[in-house]
């Protein structure tokens, strides 16, 4: 039962994934391909939360959790490079 | 009886997941396309994370609450992102759909009152 | 006294049920530890924390997250109906709402629950900080939209945090309802 659903939500987090690169890829304007890398970071965390729970570590938890942080900051910092040309003031 | 219950909320937060991606990917505008990942996305990956608790409060010894910790960071996090990502947006003067506001003039409407 | 020493009792509660969290290990040791670093980290980072939060009435607080939780859930599901009708159904528009709330922590919770519920982004707010530019995914009504978001989130959020704080409202005090 378990391994049923975690290879649906698998699949699905995978096209997820597919839909965000296309939408990384296309654009078409910067905001666009910012809020794609964004989706993609939150992507890999449910990712990498479905692999934990395959495989039965909690070691993956801490890198969903260094992603979560490193991609708010990323994102956070390529919005205040467009909005002022700079990202420290 | 717990198995039945994490695979209903994998899937279930595996197609939300699924869904706000899929919104990121379809709708006709930035500011429409903004909505998916914020909403959709969010909630999918809250209840990954609430399955990946029970899951490993049944499995391990002791309960497992660390992934709340991540629901939380990405439910304050997220909001901050899209309202960021708007801002720069209306900076930019993105296309859109709806017709834009005149970000410049529409502070005038409260100044009325005293500061 | 005890403003120097503890200028933050509900940063260093968080920072120690984050420690908690983190270690996730639920001992009295882990809990003490918890709570120096709670203690400690407040005083070292005193400048970027200007002023005092000021709940006026916690248990408000709860209802509130409570009700918010729930349009959360609500908010999902129509939203991803949204997407999967796709554009028929969309009818974006940008709605600004004026805003009487004047704390930063109160403005910025409302702006994130607007982000997070009914097919609204919280997109822009007026250097003045009286307008809040709300983008709706689907706007039958502009107004009543202002108006909802005005009575549902502001109104309880003003009373949670800023109950003294007197300016001239059209809206009545205790039209707050707990969540059902």
């Amino acid at each position: 039962m378990l391994s049923i659903a975690l290879i649906i939500a698998l699949t699905l987090v995978c096209a997820a994934m597919l839909l965000s690169l296309w939408r990384l890829l296309v654009g078409p304007d910067h905001p666009d391909r910012i809020l794609a890398l964004d989706t993609l970071y939150v992507n890999t965390i449910a990712l990498l939360v479905l692999v934990g729970i395959w495989l039965g570590s909690g070691l993956y938890f801490e890198a969903a959790l260094l992603i979560a942080m490193m991609g708010f900051v990323g994102t956070a910092a390529l919005c205040k490079y467009l909005l002022r040309g700079d990202i420290i003031e | 009886m717990q198995e039945i219950a994490i695979s209903v909320l994998i899937v279930i937060g595996a197609a939300f997941t699924f869904i706000g991606s899929l919104g990121l990917a379809r709708l006709g505008d930035f500011y429409s396309r903004l909505h998916g990942p914020t909403k959709a996305t969010t909630l999918g990956v809250g209840a990954l994370l609430t399955a990946s608790v029970i899951h490993f409060s049944m499995e391990g010894e002791g309960i497992s609450l660390h992934e709340l910790l991540v629901t939380v960071f990405l439910f304050i996090t997220a909001p901050v992102s899209a309202h960021l990502l708007a801002k720069t947006a209306l900076h930019l003067r993105v296309r859109s759909i709806a017709p834009p506001p005149r970000v410049a003039s529409s502070s005038r409407t409260g100044n009325e009152r005293s500061a | 006294m005890l403003g120097r020493l503890l200028p933050h009792p509900l940063l260093t509660l968080a920072l120690a049920l984050v420690w908690l969290l983190l270690v996730n290990s639920f001992t009295s040791g882990q809990a003490l530890l918890g709570l120096c670093l709670g203690w400690a980290i407040p005083l070292f980072t005193r400048r970027f924390w200007p002023d005092r939060v000021r709940i006026a009435r916690p248990w408000w607080l709860v209802f509130f997250l409570v009700k918010v939780l729930w349009d959360i859930l609500v908010a999902n599901l129509t939203v991803a109906l949204l997407i999967l009708g796709g554009r028929r159904f969309a009818r974006p528009a940008f709605v600004p709402v004026q805003l009487e709330l004047r704390t930063e922590l109160a403005l910025s919770i409302l702006a994130n629950t607007v982000s997070l519920t009914p097919g609204t982004v919280s997109a822009w707010l007026s250097p003045d900080r009286r307008t809040l530019l709300v983008h709706g995914l689907r706007v039958t009504d502009p107004d009543a939209l202002a108006r909802e978001i005005k009575t549902r989130y502001e109104r309880p959020l003003k009373d949670i945090f800023e109950p003294d704080i007197v300016e001239p409202d059209i809206f009545k005090p205790d039209t707050f309802e707990p969540p059902c």
